[in-house]
């Protein structure tokens, strides 16, 4: 057991020695520089303050939904739905705004208690859209990925459909998105040249630490994990499984829809049709990458948030797309995941031989 | 002690005073070198609206020494998600820029952002009446220009190339958002057609069937707009012969030349970019293009010079040639015309540079309100917020 410890920084190094290998593969047969290549990324990701700040934004919701997923994981599903937990926490957020904006613009209601009030709705859309996959899953008996990617669909589709009908800017029918929302109803940032909201990432902060303690350290949490590890036996001891279930589709559609509504009130500032913008789906792989743990969680999203927006750098400077930091991310998680497997078979050889 | 309190407080309130005086006028002068950044929508060889732009910007690289470009492109969140456009326009000051081009109407928000919050940058705004005195969305921004070549005219020109090469009579708008300006381009090219069929063909305005289908933005998003092949199909499939592209790409003149390659004879008239009729050898019959270049040459020079001022332009074409790539704003690439529809054309660019102005009442908007009374001309503010389309057209003027 005590070989199997150490030998998994060894497996796992070698896992981003091959990824990072894999990926300048990829750039040397795209005749792409691939030590300008990175340099490039980083400097996109720390190079100012200002791009640094860029990576805390996208690294907000990122984490949001890694917090969630890692509640959901803990009771052994696979919440593919997440991005229509973002999408609907979006609506629901600019929903409220939307109600609030004349109030907050005559003085009938204070600004900062209509954010605060956009935001909670935003997590209660999201909520009740994960409830939705987790209803379908207990009493419908759908596998929550398939009912998950379906309501991901009707999401973007009563997203759009809002988009381009109800909330619609005066004579105006485009795919750009909602009106933008009066200042005085944005998430308040560092100044005004930034998008850099404080508060969202100490919400951030606070959901993965949570998250954390809810696993780590509940009898919630130790329950939650009972029923990931074996449902039945969870049952036969006496807890709730499907209230649990549902309780973690909870928790991870709350987080999931904040994560929305800070993309709302704090970065696009309106609804728009890719309002998720995939960090539902990046949230997946952060969560596998860390093997589903949330003591890491936080710094390996951050990884992730800055290759994001570190790419940004190479259409400008090496016309290259930056669809290379999905590459990156992408052959990361494969490759650790690869890793674990084999370190399991070469355990098991080893343990054999002895 | 009291000496340095005053001295302390009159160096601030020169601070403030210094700072509120910078804020308010424009840039200083960017002086011999000048790095323009620039934001497209699409993919720089879109072969459209985006593609445009970069030759324009290319252009100025060419004509003014001391400039460089640096660019980046499909800035949108479909293609980028998780960014916004000001932060985009940002990675290019990151590359020294010191003007920034925001090139379509999609970025109109994050460009006044942007420019409030650097406003040691100059900004163009393509497309865009931010900055323009009279117009509806006026704001104070002495580091933005908006600039917009008048189409319009150009639409008119595709409108009769259309008009005189249908032969079931139908012509098909492939329309991208609806807003001010889709709804005056798609106008235009209703007027022009209209006006030949009934002066050069002498037909009944009543037989000429002028249908828009919008697709919902600039161009396809797989998932989001409709799809524009689709939507060309539909037309071609529908007895509508000629399809005026109104959208950023090409799909109009792409399917209008796998039809043709079937026996159908159906043709199609693109948009933006001068070389887009290459697309479809034999079935384009022409294309309504932007040259931003000269505009943007101006612009960038004023910047250097440090003679910018904050105005709205709305260039015209250069009626000796429209076709000049060093003056006017906008101009016709005729493509495949038969010889009489060659000849109108002329004769109609002919007409307009005299003087001919089809934006003259009698004029109804589509659901039959009065636009414009008999003989009077459309001001540019009528024209520019048109809020309906034509009476006589099909399709959605506003969503509903």
């Amino acid at each position: 057991m005590s070989d199997s410890r150490a030998l998994k920084p060894l497996f796992q190094g070698a896992a981003v020695v091959l990824a990072l290998g894999l990926t300048t593969l990829v750039l040397l047969a795209t005749k792409a520089p691939p030590l300008a290549a990175y340099v490039n990324i980083a400097r996109g990701a720390v190079g100012t303050v200002s791009v640094a700040l860029d990576v805390l934004v996208a690294w907000v919701p990122l984490l949001l939904v890694t917090s969630g997923l890692l509640v959901t994981f803990t009771v052994g599903l696979w919440n593919i739905g997440i991005e229509g937990q973002i999408t609907f926490g979006a609506i629901f957020a600019t929903w409220a705004l939307r109600s609030f904006q004349g109030g907050a613009a005559s003085g009938a209601i204070d600004p900062a208690l209509a954010i605060a009030l956009s935001v909670l709705a935003g997590m209660a859309g999201g909520a009740l859209w994960a409830m939705l996959v987790g209803a379908l899953k207990t009493f419908g008996g759908v596998n929550e990925i398939f009912g998950g990617l379906g309501l991901n669909y009707v999401a973007t589709a009563l997203n759009l459909w809002l988009i381009f009908g109800p909330w619609k800017r005066p004579g105006v029918a485009s795919m750009s998105g909602t009106v933008p929302f009066d200042k005085a109803l944005w998430l308040p940032t560092i100044n005004e040249q930034s998008r850099f909201a404080p508060i969202a990432v100490v919400l951030a902060l606070v959901a993965i630490a949570v998250v954390f303690a809810l696993i780590q350290g509940t009898y919630f949490g130790l329950r939650l994990k009972a029923v990931g590890k074996n449902p039945k036996a969870a049952y036969l001891l006496g807890i709730p499984t499907w209230q649990y279930t549902m309780a973690s589709f909870a928790i991870c559609g709350i987080l999931a829809g904040l994560a929305g509504a800070v993309q709302v009130t704090s970065v696009y500032h309106r609804l728009i049709p890719s309002i998720s913008s995939g960090y539902g789906y990046m949230g997946l792989m952060v969560s596998m990458l860390v093997n589903f743990s949330a003591a890491v969680a936080a710094p390996v999203a951050l990884f992730f948030a800055a290759l994001n927006v570190g790419s940004i750098q190479l259409p400008i400077t090496l016309k290259l797309d930056s669809s290379l930091a999905g590459v990156l991310q992408g052959t990361l998680v494969l490759f650790v995941i690869l890793a674990e497997g084999a370190r399991m078979r070469f355990m098991k050889k080893g343990g054999r031989k002895a | 002690m009291r000496k340095i309190t005053k001295l302390i407080l009159a160096l601030l309130l020169v601070a403030v005073l210094g700072t509120t005086a910078f804020a308010q006028s424009a840039p200083p002068a960017a002086g011999a070198n000048l790095t323009i950044g620039l934001v497209m929508v699409g993919p720089y060889n879109d072969h459209g609206w985006s593609q445009a732009n970069y030759d324009g910007a290319q252009y100025v690289v060419a004509k003014v020494p001391g400039t460089k470009l640096v660019y980046i492109d499909k800035a949108n969140s479909a293609d980028r998600p998780g960014t916004t456009v000001s932060q985009l326009g940002e990675s290019l000051v990151a590359q020294g820029a010191k003007l920034v081009i925001f090139s379509s109407d999609d970025m109109s928000d994050e460009a006044v952002k942007f420019a409030q919050a650097h406003k040691d940058v100059f900004v163009i705004m393509t497309s865009g009446d931010q900055t323009w005195k009279d117009g509806k969305a006026y704001k104070d921004l002495p580091n933005m220009i908006c600039i917009m070549g008048r189409m319009e005219y150009m639409k008119m020109v595709a409108g009769v190339a259309a008009a005189m090469t249908t032969q079931t009579g139908k012509i098909g708008f492939l329309g991208p958002l609806i807003n001010d300006e889709t709804r005056r381009l798609a106008s235009s090219a209703y007027l022009g057609a209209k006006y030949a069929w009934v002066n050069y063909l002498k037909k009944d305005p009543a037989k000429l069937s002028f249908k828009v289908t919008w697709i919902g933005f600039w161009f396809n998003i797989p998932g989001v707009t409709s799809d524009p092949t689709q939507v060309a199909d539909d037309f071609f499939n529908s007895g509508y012969d000629v399809v005026i592209s109104g959208i950023d790409t090409t799909e109009a003149v792409t399917e209008a030349a796998k039809y043709a390659a079937q026996g159908k004879k159906v043709f199609a008239i693109p948009y933006d970019y001068a070389k887009a009729i290459d697309e479809g050898k034999g079935v384009s019959l022409g294309v309504p293009y932007f040259n931003w270049g000269p505009a943007y040459v101006t612009t960038v020079k004023a910047a250097m010079a440090g003679t910018w001022k904050s105005h709205w332009e709305w260039n015209a074409p250069d009626w000796k040639n429209i076709n000049n790539p060093d003056t006017g704003a906008v101009g016709f690439n005729k493509g495949t015309l038969t010889k009489d529809a060659s000849a109108s054309v002329d004769k109609f660019i002919a007409e307009l540079a005299k003087g001919l102005n089809l934006w003259k009442g009698p004029l109804a908007l589509q659901d039959g309100s009065a636009y414009l009374k008999a003989g009077e001309a459309a001001t540019d503010k009528q024209v520019w917020y048109l809020p309906q389309l034509l009476q006589g057209m099909e399709g959605q003027s506003v969503s509903k």
